[in-house]
């Protein structure tokens, strides 16, 4: 069988893969290819996040017009509001900000953007794909047991959680849990390919500073995961115990205690928070870099500044719990953390703001995605002050204040960065451009509607409105005309946004059947992955595996007559 | 049919075997499942003086005897590393089956030691310290059977002179399964 590709048909080779890789359907489901295994992450994020955002439509639709009959899902019960707000969360931050972000782009990009033909252990890679697949399969499936899908809060909070008789769902807890733990181990398997990738497998003449951004944010992310995810992967076992054996390791009565499970969740719960933004913010410094033609400011500086963030965000968990009847002391103490962690976050973005300052800037879409993510992150990271500070978060916890500050930050993270990176890296992907005016529509139409929603729940947050209410018409403090008003524009608004989201599958398709190729680099970028075809072929260099001469952000350099400098050119 | 490795596999840019590099990466995530696992029974232990008197009902000499198995296994594998190192697959693969019996006498005193206990009625339910002997034990013994899974794998592959660096990593991991135990030994036997 000839595999001698030609320019012509590299973006068949890339498909049919590699003359021993396996054949047929199976080589979507046992390929080893990090490009393969990049795009089956990349696609069960993007099914599971329309599945959260069906969800999110479903629990609104209530929220604002509560008892209606929703479109495409019928009357909601209480139960069935409690399991989507829960599954929306889990769904949102698990099985899709985790696989697009880290594990799609971190096995897109991490061996193409350092000079490997694949990832250090391919067979792992498939393998973590496989158990993530599963873990997706199991979380769809508790929906469907009797009783119905966990309904208790995606910080799965005993005893609620532990206990059937009060969250009446007794396989849906369990099958939640599986999931969880099944996704956890994925993602160390993944983790750890990554981490030891970027280790060993640089190309030669790649220092430790030659290395893109985003490929150690994405890196750092993973041993933030790998090293904070251990505590709750002990804690979920014994929650197992709880619901399954009848141990009481959170139950009060029988010697546990409840605020343990609070302290495993979030010493994880944190760094998770850490770990998603990472790579959203290594995405945005690498496309504000190429389109701002300019060197990234401060480098290590930035570097550095992200292990430091990594590192203080491993004591700050407690900020979540000052409501949990922990030590006042204890809170002041958490309370300083916080506010220090603001600290190197703010300085990330100085830094971003001083690689933009004086650039010949190029407002392509992905650069209005990194941009936009810039701007809407700041307004999450300032809302955050109010609730890293005990006095003011002991009025603000479990109000919707907390929900519309998350979601300033989630939603930047997990879907603004993600479309930076996707707009960005698209025709590298597919080896065609998309297309630039569709794009704009949909940032346009997904930017505005995002601060309708959420704008409206900060002052909703600050008037008392309480989270995880099935129907705020049984508490007349919360059941004003203005309150019911401000809730019907946020739904509203969100219809809008999701009705925008079909101009993004209408543009990818459309791209990536007519669009204009690609060719090797359309954006004139410096970074390995743009030196080899469109899409790479198995092997990524088949004409043999780049060197590299120089760090990755050299734009503008005044000795040259091009304003960009790849890598791979000895001069 | 053998996996073709990329070079990615074969490079190494720090100077240590990516194969290493992963087991110690492994064992740093391990680290804090245990830890997690052992610091919450802790933090109860100091706030249930009480948990002494059901700690009693352990039976150390059966604990001492397992510890001393274990370490002796630990012992082979650093002997099938030398082994290995001087590129003897045959001899290698011979203490790795010894290693293998160490793990199997573990997970056989441990399962009668369990029966005796849950005969007694100490189940995992009887009270918070049994909950955490159980989960603690439990975990820690799930490790020693995927380690000696693995040894089998390996011990079959270095019999035959291949991935003989092999040796060396599953014996790091069962160190490291080794000193998990020399924590849980005092934790839960020696602590009445």
């Amino acid at each position: 069988m000839a595999h001698t590709a030609t320019a012509a048909d590299t973006h068949h080779d890339a498909h049919a893969h590699e003359h021993h890789g396996p054949q047929g359907i199976l080589k979507y489901l046992w390929s080893t290819d990090h490009k393969m295994i990049a795009m089956q992450y990349l696609f069960t994020g993007i099914a599971m996040g329309l599945i959260g955002a069906y969800m999110a439509y479903v629990f609104r639709m209530q929220t604002a017009f509560p008892g209606v009959n929703v479109p495409g899902f019928g009357q909601v019960s209480p139960g069935e509001y409690n399991s989507l707000i829960t599954n929306h969360g889990t769904i949102m931050i698990f099985w899709v900000a985790m696989p697009v972000l880290v594990a799609a782009f971190g096995n897109f990009l991490i061996p193409l953007m350092i000079g490997a033909d694949d990832m250090v252990f391919p067979r792992i890679n498939r393998l973590s794909y496989q158990v993530f697949l599963l873990s997706a399969i199991v979380l769809i499936v508790s929906f469907f047991v009797p009783g119905g899908g966990f309904g208790g809060a995606w910080t799965a909070y005993p005893p609620l959680s532990a206990v059937a008789e009060y969250n009446q769902t007794n396989l849906g807890s369990s099958l939640w849990l599986l999931a969880v733990a099944l996704e956890f181990v994925a993602f160390l398997l993944g983790g750890i390919n990554f981490i030891t990738t970027l280790m060993n497998s640089r190309a030669p003449g790649m220092r430790a500073y030659d290395i893109p951004l985003v490929c150690w944010m994405i890196v750092i992310a993973s041993i933030l995961f790998m090293l904070s995810v251990g505590p709750l992967i002990a804690g979920a076992v014994m929650l197992f115990f709880d619901q399954t054996l009848g141990t009481g390791f959170y139950d009060p009565a029988r010697g546990g205690d409840p605020v343990l499970w609070q302290h495993l969740f979030w010493f994880f719960g944190h760094p998770e928070v850490y770990v998603v933004l990472l790579p959203a913010i290594g995405i945005t410094i690498d496309v504000i870099a190429t389109f701002a033609r300019k060197k990234v400011f401060g480098y290590k500086l930035m570097l550095y500044t992200t292990v430091a963030t990594g590192v203080l965000s491993f004591f700050v968990w407690a900020h979540h719990q000052f409501i949990a009847g922990i030590d006042p002391r204890m809170a002041n103490v958490f309370t300083i953390t916080t506010l220090l962690i603001s600290v190197p976050i703010a300085e990330l973005c100085f830094v971003i703001i001083a690689t933009l300052y004086g650039g010949s800037i190029r407002l392509t879409t992905p650069m209005l995605w990194a941009l936009a993510f810039m701007a809407e992150f700041l307004i999450g990271g300032v809302t955050g002050i109010f609730l890293g500070a005990s006095g003011a978060d002991i009025y603000f916890h479990d109000t919707y204040f907390v929900l519309a500050h998350f979601h300033y930050t989630f939603f930047p993270i997990a879907i603004i960065g993600t479309f930076a990176a996707f707009t960005y890296w698209f025709p590298k992907m597919f080896g065609r451009m998309m297309n630039d005016t569709l794009g704009k529509i949909h940032f346009w139409g997904t930017i505005i509607p995002f601060n309708i929603i959420f704008i409206p729940l900060f002052v909703l947050g600050i008037g008392g409105e309480h989270r995880r209410i099935y129907n705020y018409e049984h508490f007349p403090e919360l059941a004003g005309e203005g309150m019911f008003m401000l809730r019907q524009i946020a739904t509203v608004a969100l219809l809008v946004m999701l009705i925008f989201q079909v101009v993004f599958f209408y543009n990818c398709y459309v791209s990536w059947k007519k669009g204009e190729k690609a060719g090797k680099n359309p954006w004139k970028a410096n970074t390995l992955e743009w030196t080899t075809e469109s899409p790479p072929p198995h092997g990524n260099w088949p004409e043999g595996l780049p060197n590299v001469y120089r760090g990755p952000y050299e734009y503008g350099h005044p000795d040259r007559k091009e304003d960009y400098w790849p890598q791979n050119q000895p001069s | 049919m053998a996996f073709p490795k990329p070079q990615a596999t074969l490079r190494s840019a720090t100077g240590i075997p990516t194969g290493r590099l992963a087991v110690w990466w492994l064992l740093a995530s391990e680290v804090v499942i245990f830890g997690g696992v052992l610091g919450s029974y802790l933090m109860h232990r100091l706030g249930h003086p009480e948990w002494a008197e059901a700690a009693s009902h352990t039976n150390t000499w059966i604990g001492a005897f397992n510890t001393f198995v274990l370490l002796t296994s630990s012992f082979t594998a650093v002997l099938a590393h030398q082994a290995a190192e001087k590129g003897d697959g045959k001899k290698a693969a011979g203490f790795l089956v010894l290693t293998i019996g160490g793990a199997l006498t573990f997970l056989m005193v441990k399962s009668y030691e369990w029966t005796v206990e849950i005969l007694e009625g100490f189940t995992i339910t009887a009270n918070g310290f049994w909950s955490f002997y159980y989960t603690a034990a439990g975990l820690h013994a799930l490790h020693v059977i995927a380690g000696a899974i693995i040894m089998g794998i390996v011990a079959a592959d270095a019999y035959r002179g291949r991935e003989l660096q092999r040796v060396e990593l599953i014996g790091i991991y069962w160190h490291f399964v080794d000193v998990v135990w020399i924590f849980l030994f005092p934790l839960l036997y020696i602590a009445k």
